[in-house]
């Protein structure tokens, strides 16, 4: 059978099948006619329509007619669609991004700060379509425009800014402003792209200066470490010191109140007896007198009574204690 | 004799589309066209999108780009005022806005391409030597913020220089000398930015050391004054010490003076009613306690004690 389709003479088409093949034909010009006049857009779309290559209008997600073959022909714009873009990194999907060489990458994310050294600068752009028909026909090849604008707006951000602001504390700062001029100049282009955020990601010294860094960061925590470890100490021994102090000012206290209420106990005492002695001072004194001797007296172990009249006495008398004597 | 009216109706036929398809051309949003007869120009050229007429096949359409083109300059080694060798590159965007100028003096985007090289990378050069690196680098005065210890220590005099052009005014400098040089291509220059400055190799390398040093000084510095808050934080605590313990020895004597004065008083204030009897007292008190056995009492027979013993009961 084969052979026969390659033989021309041997071909003869009957009457009947050439009308089939017209129908044929028909059907398909029919069915084309059908699928270039309706189209439908996506919810994350819209669909920008141009007649003989002149932009006509905007059809928003759902089924639609134009005018079939390509009279009419359809745009699709993924109007909600965030897209992002990478400096300095790529993220590794294999097959929708690839890994650039790692010296370009460099050349990407090196730049210079405004008290002119270096830092390695990664960040990301967010973006999506603001207006649909200027992002089809303003600006040719518009990826590669919003990265040179990017490059171009984060250099002159970090441009002005020192080392430890791109580093540390204006992260956030720089994103903001990359966004704000990033926008001005995408606008100027008439893009109708509308920038969403811009974000540092990874930002680093260039790696030979990072042990630099590193030590810096280092030598913070043995600072930090120091103090505390002073602190401490100092937090030791003060609350000691507090105590102790306030032990030595309650025993002074203490003291007092002993030494007053003893004073106040013997004047009391003093100021009782002699309340009672006014009132029989002269016997009073000769019992007091009296009580005292009768109490002193029995301890006394040598008593001498000498005649008030008898004279030089005292050369006579032993006066070695009873101690020394025995020996 | 059918058959051969259909095959002339069908040449007709086609020849007239093919005369239409020859007259027609249509014309995208992204383009414009400039109408040349036999090579010639024709006409002012066509820019608005649509379907256009034209004289079929004598007339032909030339399509040219209306949208905004891109130009990528390749990085160049520019010295600045300061002998200080960097990589600069930037980018550019153009647009023809002649297009028939645009095709008589260099009808390809190739041949525009080479001639913007020249005209941008020249204009670069020219401003780049004529400034300082600092007026490049940075676009404006803004104070930077530095770290502490940065303000005092880092070489940054040079970057401390007050900017008199800035990034912002290079490159729109670059932008307006190289934009008096296109008009002639039918070219507007709409852009020109500086995408990338980097120090050449041998910079970068002294750039590291210098970075290096410095944060080397810095650490240097972090780690003194930890010692140093340490020693303050003891000679504080020595302090603190000393006070803490005198404080409490002055109030001790302060309470303990306070309460003797106050015994004094309290002594006085009795006593003084009869100081003949408190000593009378006191003395009959001091006797009883420093009597012993170990004392010798001599008596005369003058004492009151012993008035009785002498003169018998009288006493007299």
């Amino acid at each position: 059978m084969a052979n026969q389709y390659g033989d021309f003479a041997q071909i003869k088409l009957p009457p009947l099948k050439a009308k089939w093949i017209v129908t044929g034909i028909v059907v398909l010009v029919a069915l084309y006619v059908v699928f270039s006049t309706f189209y439908s857009v996506k919810a994350d779309e819209v669909g920008v329509i141009l007649r003989f290559g002149r932009y006509i209008r905007i059809t928003q997600p759902g089924l639609h007619l134009k005018l079939p073959f390509s009279i009419e022909k359809l745009y699709r714009v993924r109007i909600k669609h965030i897209f992002k873009e990478e400096f300095g990194f790529r993220t590794i999907r294999p097959g929708i991004r690839t890994e650039y060489a790692q010296a370009a990458l460099l050349d990407e994310s090196l730049m210079l700060t405004g008290d002119l050294n270096t830092a390695v600068v990664e960040w990301i752009v967010q973006y999506r379509v603001k207006n649909p028909v200027d992002y089809l026909f303003k600006v040719r090849n518009i990826g590669e425009t919003i990265r040179n604008a990017s490059e171009f707006a984060m250099r002159e951000i970090v441009g002005d800014r020192s080392v430890t602001e791109v580093l540390t504390i204006g992260r956030i700062e720089i994103g903001t402003e990359v966004e704000k001029t990033m926008q001005q100049v995408l606008d100027s282009y008439q893009s109708g792209i509308h920038i969403v955020t811009a974000k540092l990601q990874d930002v680093n010294p260039p790696d030979p200066v990072k042990p630099a860094f590193n030590e810096v960061n280092e030598a913070k925590q043995e600072r930090e470490k120091l103090i505390n470890e002073a602190w401490q100490e100092y937090n030791r021994v003060i609350p000691q010191a507090t105590g102790e102090a306030e032990r030595t000012i309650r025993k002074a206290e203490g003291y007092a109140l002993n030494r007053v209420n003893r004073a106040n106990g013997d004047a009391q005492k003093f100021i009782s007896i002699w309340q009672e002695y006014s009132k029989a001072k002269d016997v009073t004194r000769r019992r007091l007198y009296l009580e005292m001797m009768t109490d002193i007296l029995p301890k006394i172990e040598k008593k001498y009574i000498i005649d008030s009249s008898q004279q030089g006495m005292l050369p006579f008398l032993d006066l070695t204690p009873k101690e020394i004597k025995e020996k | 004799m059918k058959t051969k009216k259909i095959a002339t109706i069908t040449i007709i036929v086609i020849v007239l589309l093919i005369v239409l398809a020859s007259s027609l051309y249509t014309i995208r949003e992204t383009e414009q066209v400039v109408i040349t007869q036999f090579g010639r120009p024709v006409g002012s050229p066509v820019t608005r999108a649509g379907l256009h007429l034209k004289v079929p096949f004598v007339q032909k359409a030339n399509y040219f780009e209306k949208r905004l083109l891109e130009w990528d300059g390749s990085p160049n080694q520019v010295p600045t005022s300061d002998k200080k060798y960097i990589w600069v590159d930037c980018f550019a965007r153009w647009k023809i806005v002649d297009p028939l100028l645009f095709m008589q003096s260099v009808s390809t985007e190739a041949e525009a391409h080479a001639r913007l090289d020249n005209i941008v990378d020249a204009a670069i050069r020219d401003l780049i030597t004529k400034n300082l690196l600092i007026e490049v680098v940075r676009s404006s005065n803004r104070e930077m913020e530095l770290s502490e210890e940065e303000k005092d220590l880092l070489a940054i005099e040079e970057a401390a220089v007050k900017i008199s052009l800035g990034r912002e005014e290079i490159t729109r400098e670059i932008l307006k000398q190289a934009s008096v040089m296109v008009p002639q291509y039918g070219i507007e220059l709409v852009d020109v930015r500086i995408k990338r400055i980097n120090y050449v190799e041998e910079v970068r390398q002294k750039v590291y050391e210098r970075m290096i040093s410095e944060r080397q000084r810095i650490a240097a510095r972090y780690r003194s004054e930890g010692q140093g808050k340490r020693a303050e934080i003891e000679g504080e605590k020595e302090k603190e010490l000393q006070r803490i313990t005198s404080e409490a020895y002055r109030t001790a004597q302060e309470i303990i003076g306070k309460a003797d004065a106050e015994a004094v008083r309290i002594y006085a204030n009795a006593y003084n009613r009869d100081p003949e009897f408190y000593s009378f007292l006191k003395s009959l008190e001091s006797y009883r306690a420093t009597m012993d056995n170990n004392s010798w009492l001599l008596l005369t027979t003058e004492a009151e004690y012993l008035k009785y013993l002498k003169r018998g009961a009288e006493g007299r």
